[in-house]
């Protein structure tokens, strides 16, 4: 039952693939930006997986504890959401720039826009 | 003072670009930008003599011993590198001053120069770091922060552009992070030469596997490799002069030295060339961009987008230069580097020049420009020669080592296909040519003079440099020999 | 002056001189003077250097070294010596027949013309004292790049096409294929350097040097083989000087003078004899003989009918070459140096009748040659040459090609010499007689198109409508040249023998 087990994975894998479709089929330009929110999402949990490490504890130091879990992945995973609000913040930042340049936030209609022009 | 060198490169741009902002004042911001550029570009003079002479630096963080801390690590590989992207960075600044203004208006150019000082600082970053997940913070650095450099340009269209890029960008980067991790959950490290060495000992698991997928893919969407290279055009097209000259010409460079560096120095050349077919994948892919983008380059009525696909068709040769896996081929690879960034940011910056006298860049009002903006002109017809590959530029080196690279592998057909895509040069910049010589300007055309010094000069700087590089290649072709031995002998 | 320092200033001269025209832009006489002035500095440099080579001197220089083991490398040996010759000298007196067809004819542009020329006969120089085929190679670029301005120089439609053609066929077959076989080159020897006996002896087996002589002369687009020769005629849009100097004399001799370099220096006449590849090159060679002289026969444009000529007389070098003997060598050799005497003559003649009676079609020359009777006589004398007639010039080139191929056991290839010379008298003779005996027509509306003409653009007496002083000058210097070279064939033999391989 290994891969039952890596349950964890499973979810990474499904909100990845759910992220990834998002950004693909979806033409609302704001909706683009939450499926590719939920991608790096997916990844943050991955890393916070492979981090735990059974039967450790958080890694403080204390009396009679010797297994902890490996707190790197956590410092990276924070460094990586910064990184995820600026993008989310500089995206959404530009969709109000097309809003207010082109009136609409969906993709096809955009693409007709500037077919005209 | 020179110990802490290699943490200063990336250090005062990344001090400048808040200042900038701080100073608002008139041309202030650019004078703190032209420092930071120029600064910069002694110090990575600087890195390059010292690796040249005295080997591999390797610069500790805040004084945490690698593997923990956080490394510096400089070879002759990214030195080089550096000195590419810092030169470019202190030519294009000069040249910024009279074009921004133009372009954005005089009270907003300090947005221009923060964001131009960030992404200059990530570039760098990327190129000197020594530690993997480092790189990607820096890369998203350079990427942001280009983004917004994107979407400064004028036409709206500049917006959905930067927005395109955004996505695929992002994506990029997440599969980039996804390969970093995997390699980390395998081997417990992040530092790169740490993650050499422990890579080596390990037999190929699935995990490995996955993540060099996950990391090519990523890296070859930032770089631009057909057929992930859709962001591009439009992002070239629409962003402000001198932002695409300076992304064309540092951007996607950078990028590909990425590539070198998780193929070669990471991954061992057993490893990607040897278990993983992806030789003869890098062979194909570029061997199509090489012919598609040149082909599709021919038939863009607008300069700017013409040059953008040319760039996707350069990345090619680039990519097939490191397909080869042989000295000869990865020199060509990094030769071409430097020479596409020459060549490629001359002509883009003449094309701000052109920008900033006719405000236009389609090929329809280029009617006659060779007798209105002659020196202007001039520049952008020695550096599309420079990618035709004609003998005496840069690109005639570059296509020498990449043919001498394909006939020592054995593959003679991509030798003929090399020199063959070079005819497609040929077609687009000579209808270029046709139009701006031999085609009479309008009657009502009104008299204009040729671009101010201050953009004329850098654009010749830059074209200059691939003639003189093109005849005196004791610097580029001995550092690029020497990269591709550093980077092959690991293996 | 040693020679090597005279080999630089050979190269060095017309690109002064080139920038000396673009700051005269606005004084034509000093222009002009310039132009004359450097043309004749360098023929005398030129002229310098024939003692210490036919000695047996190989005067050098080095320029910087591109590629590690890579120089750009000059070195004088005899080939290029009677290049150099042939180019340099007739330069002076194209420049002579340039002021006066170019001023005459109102031409446009006219410092773009001569700036663009000098560089064109700079970089001619280039690829003949070139001592690798690298160095060659990056002349042989420079010298197409700046003869576009020249072609395209009328900057109507058609020029604008046949720029295209022109570009398209001479920069693609050079990236393309001679690229490709430099560089192969390169990577099987080690080597570029011009090597009497050649550097690819025993570094292949046959079949690849059979490929790379097909790269090389496919490559080589300058020497106008077909189905590669129709830059030629495209060519021939630009003004008369360009159509003679350069497209009958510099540029297509750079391509036979190349072809010949790189078999004998590269490939080495014994070794291509001895792999026994190169018959498709006689056959092809012959063949482009032929046929371009039967197209000659339907053109009725005079220069187009030169054009083809050219392609066809081209092709005998290149069969004199094939045949890798000496004697084929030898004929070609001195080919480079009859025909362009031969050629210019009659370029010089046809740019003489457009700039006196601005007739350019054949069929309109009934009886021009009573009226124009020193260009006729002229055209006679250029004609006779190039179809190898003694006592001219061309007689010498077509006697040792034939030698060659009767040395070389082809026998069929001599009769194709002969074929060839015949069609040779069919298409040049008929241009002389209409002029000479057949009535005028009756077109009285060119006549006085511009009034009243000075001396200076054109000579009239009488009845004569002669074209402008300095084209006549030069046009009988040229043909004088033709007469002069059947009676001193054998300084040129004496120098050309040591490449042959014949012993002096």
């Amino acid at each position: 039952m290994a891969a039952v087990g890596l349950y964890n994975y499973w979810i990474v894998v499904f909100l990845m693939m759910a992220g990834f479709y998002i950004v693909i089929a979806h033409d609302n330009l704001v909706k683009k930006i939450v499926g590719l929110n939920v991608f790096q999402a997916s990844v943050f949990v991955m890393y916070i997986t492979f981090g735990k490490i059974q039967g450790g504890t958080a890694p403080i130091i204390a009396e009679g504890i010797t297994t902890y879990s490996n707190p790197l992945p956590h410092v990276l995973i924070l460094t990586a959401i910064v990184v995820g609000v600026a993008t989310t913040a500089l995206g959404l930042a530009l969709v109000v720039r097309i809003n207010e340049a082109y009136g609409t936030i969906e993709e096809d209609e955009i693409h007709v826009q500037d077919e005209e022009s | 003072m020179t110990e802490h060198l290699a943490a200063l490169q990336v250090v005062i741009p990344l001090i400048c670009a808040p200042l900038c902002m701080l100073v608002r004042y008139r041309d202030w911001s650019w004078i703190v930008a032209l420092f930071g550029s120029w600064s910069c570009l002694v110090i990575s003079w600087l890195l390059l003599q010292q690796v040249m002479t005295g080997g591999i630096i390797s610069y500790h963080m805040g004084d945490w011993a690698p593997p923990l801390g956080i490394e510096y690590r400089v070879d002759t590989v990214n030195a080089f590198v550096l000195l590419i992207v810092s030169a470019i960075g202190a030519v294009v600044t000069p040249y910024a001053r009279e074009s921004v203004r133009a372009e954005f208006g005089v009270n907003r150019v300090y947005l221009f120069y923060t964001s131009y000082m960030l992404c200059f600082c990530g570039l760098l970053g990327v190129t000197i770091t020594g530690d993997a997940f480092n790189l990607f913070v820096f890369l998203e650095i350079s990427s942001l922060s280009s983004y917004v450099l994107i979407a400064m340009g004028k036409d709206r269209r500049a917006l959905t552009a930067a927005y395109q890029y955004l996505v695929l960008g992002t994506i990029g980067a997440t599969f980039i992070v996804i390969g970093i991790g995997l390699l980390f959950a395998e081997t417990g490290t992040l530092n790169m030469a740490d993650l050499a060495e422990r890579l080596a000992d390990k037999p190929l698991s699935r995990t490995i596997g996955a993540a060099f997928g996950f990391l090519v893919v990523g890296i070859s969407l930032k770089l631009a490799l057909f057929p992930l290279h859709l962001w591009l055009p439009n992002a070239y097209t629409y962003a402000p002069s001198v932002v695409s000259a300076f992304l064309a010409a540092t951007a996607t460079k950078v990028a590909v030295y990425v590539l070198l560096r998780f193929l070669f120095t990471i991954f061992d050349v057993k490893l990607s060339f040897g278990v993983m077919p992806l030789d003869s994948i890098l062979l194909v892919l570029a061997v199509i961009a090489m012919f598609a983008a040149s082909a599709v380059a021919i038939f863009q009525p607008n300069l700017k987008r013409m040059l953008a696909y040319s760039s996707v068709a350069q990345i090619g040769y680039m990519i097939l230069g490191i397909s080869f896996a042989n000295v000869n081929g990865v020199a060509a690879g990094i030769l071409h580097l430097f020479n596409h960034a020459l060549m490629k940011g001359g002509m883009f910056l003449a094309l701000g020049c052109f920008f900033y006298r006719i405000a236009s860049v389609n090929l329809d009002d280029m009617a006659g420009i060779g007798r209105r903006m002659p020196w202007t002109m001039a520049a952008f017809v020695v550096g599309g020669l420079g990618l035709i590959g004609v003998p005496l530029t840069v690109g005639f080196i570059s296509k020498w080592y990449l043919v001498l690279g394909a006939f020592e592998r054995g593959w003679w057909f991509a030798a003929a296909l090399v020199l063959l895509c070079s005819l497609l040069a040929v077609v687009y910049i000579w209808r270029v040519v046709e139009v701006a010589y031999l085609k009479p300007a309008p009657e009502n055309a009104p008299d204009i003079e040729d671009a101010p010094p201050s953009m004329l000069i850098p654009t010749w700087i830059l074209i200059g440099a691939s003639i003189y590089y093109g005849i005196n290649t004791d610097l580029t072709v001995g550092a690029a020999k020497l990269a591709a031995q550093q980077l092959l002998g690991a293996g | 002056m040693t020679g090597g320092t005279a080999v630089a200033f050979a190269i060095g001269l017309p690109l002064f001189g080139t920038i000396l025209i673009l700051l005269n832009d606005r004084y034509p006489n000093i222009r002009e003077a310039i132009t004359v002035t450097t043309s004749i500095c360098l023929a005398l440099i030129v002229f310098g250097l024939v003692p210490e080579v036919t000695s047996g001197g190989r005067p050098s220089f080095v320029l910087t070294e591109i590629v590690p083991g890579l120089p750009i490398a000059f070195e004088v040996e005899p080939l290029g010596m009677l290049f150099a010759l042939v180019a340099s000298g007739l330069w002076v007196v194209t420049s002579i027949y340039a002021i006066g067809y170019m001023r005459s004819h109102h031409e446009v542009q006219q410092t773009r013309f001569y700036a663009c020329f000098a560089i064109a006969i700079s970089s001619a120089m280039g690829i003949c004292f070139a001592g690798n085929m690298l160095t060659l190679f990056i002349f042989y670029e420079i010298l197409t790049i700046s003869t576009y301005p020249l072609v395209t120089h009328s900057e109507t439609k058609d020029a604008v096409k046949a720029g295209r053609t022109y570009l398209g066929i001479l920069i693609g077959t050079s990236i393309a294929f001679l690229l490709l076989a430099i560089i192969w080159t390169w990577f099987l020897t080690g080597t570029l350097d011009f090597t009497p006996g050649g550097i690819l002896k025993g570094k292949a087996d046959g079949p690849v040097l059979g490929l790379l002589l097909f790269l090389y002369m496919y490559g080589i687009g300058k020497a106008a083989l077909m189905p590669i020769h129709q830059w030629l005629p495209a060519a021939m849009v630009a003004p008369t000087p360009v159509s003679a100097l350069l497209h009958a004399v510099a540029v297509v001799k750079a391509g036979v003078f190349t072809v010949l370099k790189v078999i004998v220096y590269i490939f080495g006449i014994d070794t291509l004899a001895g792999i026994g590849q190169d018959d498709w090159l006689m056959y092809i060679a012959a063949f482009t003989m032929i046929a371009a002289s039967c197209v000659a026969l339907t053109k009725d444009n005079l220069k187009a009918r030169l054009a083809y000529s050219t392609v066809s007389q081209l092709s005998y070098i290149i069969l004199g070459t094939a045949f890798a003997n000496s004697l084929g060598i030898l004929g070609g050799g001195m080919h480079i140096a009859m025909h362009a005497f031969g050629k210019i003559t009659l370029f010089f003649c046809a740019g003489a009748i457009l700039v006196a009676s601005h007739k350019t079609e054949i069929s309109e020359m009934d009886g021009l040659g009573r009226v124009m009777p020193v260009t006729f006589i002229a055209f006679l004398i250029g004609s006779l040459s190039v179809i190898g007639l003694p006592p001219l010039g061309g007689a010498w080139s077509k006697w040792y090609l034939m030698l060659s191929a009767a040395d070389a056991g082809q026998i069929i290839f001599m009769f194709v010499f002969m074929v060839s010379s015949l069609l040779n008298i069919a298409y040049l003779m008929p241009i002389v007689a209409r002029g000479f005996f057949a009535s005028a027509k009756a077109d009285k509306h060119h006549d006085d198109h511009h009034g009243e003409v000075s001396f200076w653009n054109g000579v009239r007496f009488g009845n004569i409508r002669e074209a402008p002083p300095f084209c006549l000058f030069a046009m009988t210097i040229t043909s004088v040249g033709c007469i002069l070279l059947f009676f001193y064939a054998d300084k040129i033999y004496r120098m050309l023998a040591p490449v042959a391989g014949i012993q002096g």
